[in-house]
């Protein structure tokens, strides 16, 4: 067995390191937080440049045949330096579903553009009432000519305000199961009869909802098969090649261990020495490595020819739950002052824990809530009877 | 990076398992209580895998690094079987790395793999080790005795106390006429404190395969007992609670083989990597057999089934090493350095 990732992963790493040292600085930082879009254009497109919106591709789609460990070194730096990366992630995720089922005339217009950094996607998937049982979506395309006409409401559209496209489920039969009348489309988000609207989140992310009224884009715009948009949508998680590593709870581990040993309290005493302070840091830790591993696990499934679904849900389960339960005993082991927010001079650890505490609940929700992790992991995993929902 | 054992880990290893599948059932397990010991399944695991195979070739033993060690323990926890592998390896590798009073018990056994030996975890107090692990059937104690790191080869105590994990706990007199000064001062507390990391891991090891036999004696129990008319482990709050375990024991089983490896691959690692493996194997071991004793419904509390025998000792192995929250210190201490006095 070997626990590390590999020379060539800590060669890419540094690769990755100077390249954040010339074309992050803290403004860009700083603005992402401020606004709660993730997302710098100018950042994104120096990315784009680099190869590394989807270094893992082969070359022949614009990659770098970068293996999972070598993501994994990619993924954890930008963490770490806390890079707006919305744009990227979301992207990506359309565009190995671009890669998988759309036609070479599709993939011509969409793949090149998005790879370099000039276009972004959002996701439409989700709606006001329909979030994990996304194949219960309301919103309608209809078919007119060449040409279809989209009519509903999205909800979650994260970067819609500032994105090119959304990719969009949506419902083009109604008589036949739901998950066999669904056809997913990306929609020029310039298209007239389309509205955006703030919807501001309690991490201090602004995600948008997303109207839809006699929207008209012709048949260019559908990715893959009429009907088939549940394969669509799925086929971007089936071929998920791992890369996972590091999260935001490690970045602000560091953080707070950095400061709690340069801090001293009105007494003179250091923060690290106190007893409560070491105890909180020293589990918060023990749960990161855990969930790296985890991570590091599914790189290692896919990197050896497997598929890590049920690997993938542990991961994901495990990390945001850690992450969430622990944001809250590093926010009370701040006391007092761990209320003041980021901005304040007064903020301990730069506000970063009370930004954590807030962000880390999302976690536990998008990509998959964890009571669908639990449900993947009991049946598929320990092959419990399917449940009742 | 490659998560798979070798092949030749794995020939070990199932070795191991197939021997316990066919010599350690749950009736050798209870057989054993309470005194947790039993010397007919000694005698022929060590003929397999006996506890100085992780001693160095070159000294007699058999180059196992404490990854291999490991291994072994996991299949031990799943088993619970009742043989002081862990203790006795812990110490054959100390008697290993310290000098010649050491090496003179070391060559003892070699030549007898299945002489019981342990460590003392925690320091003599007043000439006394308090319930050592294995101290109630070692013929030979290593401990730490004020400023000396000592041997005690003695008459084997004899039944401890009655516990709660039925484990082969006694107090042992280190300053009895078999006592040999094996290393004093820093040098003792290093190899000391080494030993007591490849404890944890070891330990951690043993944890793990108790929460994965736990949980699936859990998980198999959901599958087949039916209330209002569905088997129970359909019910999402039954389903919920086994696929928490689960995770908790794969991250754990990680975590544990990790710091195996880095007692050779990333030594500086080491020391706080077996502190988490070890928190984190105990969290998960009390969680798994906790929730599997829990789904066994009224029946899980009887002593007829086999789920109690795992509940018991999730919650009693780790605590031959004390509070686990002062564990969370010590790891505290890895990570940060030792606490400032203000």
């Amino acid at each position: 067995m070997d626990f590390r990732l590999g020379p060539k992963s800590d060669a890419f790493r540094e690769e990755v390191r100077a390249f954040l040292d010339e074309h992050l600085d803290a403004e860009t930082i700083e603005r992402a937080h401020r606004t709660g879009t993730n997302h710098d254009e100018d950042f994104h497109r120096a990315i784009g440049r680099q190869g590394w919106i989807a270094a893992s591709w082969p070359a022949e789609y614009g990659g770098q045949d970068r293996d999972p460990f070598e993501m994994t070194a990619l993924r954890d730096e930008l963490r770490l330096a806390g890079a707006p990366t919305d744009g990227m992630g979301l992207s990506l995720i359309v565009c190995q579903t671009i890669r998988r089922v759309a036609t070479d005339e599709q993939k011509a217009d969409f793949l090149p553009r998005a790879l370099a950094g000039e276009i972004i996607m959002s996701l439409g998937y989700s709606e006001p009432d329909s979030g994990s049982d996304v194949a219960s979506i309301k919103t309608t395309a209809t078919r007119d000519g060449d040409e279809w006409v989209i009519n509903g409401q999205k909800m979650f559209t994260t970067l819609a305000h500032v994105a090119n496209y959304v990719f969009l489920l949506a419902r083009t039969n109604h008589d036949v199961p739901k998950h066999k009348g669904l056809t997913m489309f990306l929609v020029p988000l310039d298209s007239p009869g389309i509205e955006i609207h703030p919807v501001h989140t309690v991490g201090g992310e602004r995600t948008n909802a997303t109207f839809y009224t006699d929207v008209r884009v012709s048949d260019h715009y559908r990715i893959g098969e009429v009907d088939q948009g549940w394969h669509v949508m799925t086929v971007a998680l089936t071929f998920e090649r791992g890369g996972f590593g590091l999260s935001e709870a490690d970045r602000v581990w560091e953080r707070a261990v950095s400061w709690a040993k340069e801090t001293r309290r009105p007494d003179g005493s250091r923060v690290i020495d106190d007893p409560y302070v070491r105890e909180r840091l020293a589990t918060m830790r023990t749960n990161n490595e855990v969930a790296r591993l985890l991570a590091n696990r599914t790189s290692f499934v896919a990197a050896t020819g497997g598929l890590p679904g049920v690997e993938g849900s542990m991961h994901k389960l495990f990390y945001a739950e850690s992450m969430t339960a622990d944001a809250a005993e590093l926010v009370d082991m701040l006391g007092a002052e761990g209320v003041v927010q980021r901005g304040d001079d007064e903020a301990p650890v730069d506000g970063w824990v009370e930004h954590l505490f807030r962000h880390a609940a999302v976690t536990t929700i998008y990509g998959g809530t964890s009571e669908m992790q639990r449900s993947i992991i009991a049946e598929r995993g320990l092959g419990l009877p399917r449940s009742g929902r | 990076m490659d998560l798979n054992p070798t092949d030749e880990q794995l020939e070990v290893v199932s070795a191991v398992r197939a021997f316990l599948t066919d010599h350690c059932g749950p009736d050798v397990v209870r057989a054993s209580e309470p005194g947790g010991f039993d010397p007919d399944l000694w005698t022929p695991f060590c003929q397999m895998a006996g506890p100085t195979i992780g001693v160095s070739e070159k000294l007699g033993g058999g180059g196992a690094s404490l990854l291999d060690l490991e291994l072994v323990c996991e299949q031990i926890g799943s088993f619970l079987a009742p043989v002081p592998f862990i203790d006795s390896a812990v110490a054959a590798r100390i008697l290993a790395s310290s000098g010649d009073p050491g090496r003179q018990y070391l060559d003892m056994l070699i030549v007898d793999p299945s002489t019981v030996s342990t460590v003392a975890l925690r320091p003599a107090v007043g000439g006394i080790s308090a319930l050592v692990p294995s101290g109630s059937i070692a013929g030979v104690v290593v401990a730490i005795d004020a400023d000396e790191l000592v041997l005690v080869a003695d008459d084997i105590a004899g039944a401890g106390p009655r516990n709660l994990g039925s484990s082969p706990l006694a107090d042992r007199s280190v300053r009895s006429s078999g006592r040999s000064v094996l290393a004093t001062g820093d040098i003792a507390r290093t190899a000391h404190a080494e030993a007591v990391d490849e404890w944890r891991t070891l330990m951690s090891g043993a944890l793990v395969g108790l929460g994965e036999a736990a949980l699936a004696l859990g998980v198999d129990y959901a599958k087949n007992r039916h209330q209002f008319g569905a088997p129970i482990g359909s019910f999402q709050s039954i389903a919920r609670d086994l696929a928490d375990a689960a995770t908790l024991v794969d991250g754990a089983r990680l975590l544990s083989r990790e710091a195996a490896w880095a007692q050779s691959e990333d030594e500086e690692q080491f020391a706080p990597l077996s502190s988490m493996a070890f928190l984190f194997a105990t969290r998960a071991a009390r969680k798994a057999s906790n929730v599997a004793l829990h789904v066994h419904g009224g029946y899980g509390f009887t002593l007829e089934y086999d789920i109690q025998l795992y509940y018991r000792r999730a919650e009693a192995w780790p605590l031959s090493l004390g509070d686990p929250r002062r564990g969370v210190a010590h790891l505290a201490d890895a990570l940060f350095g030792p606490a400032e006095a203000s």
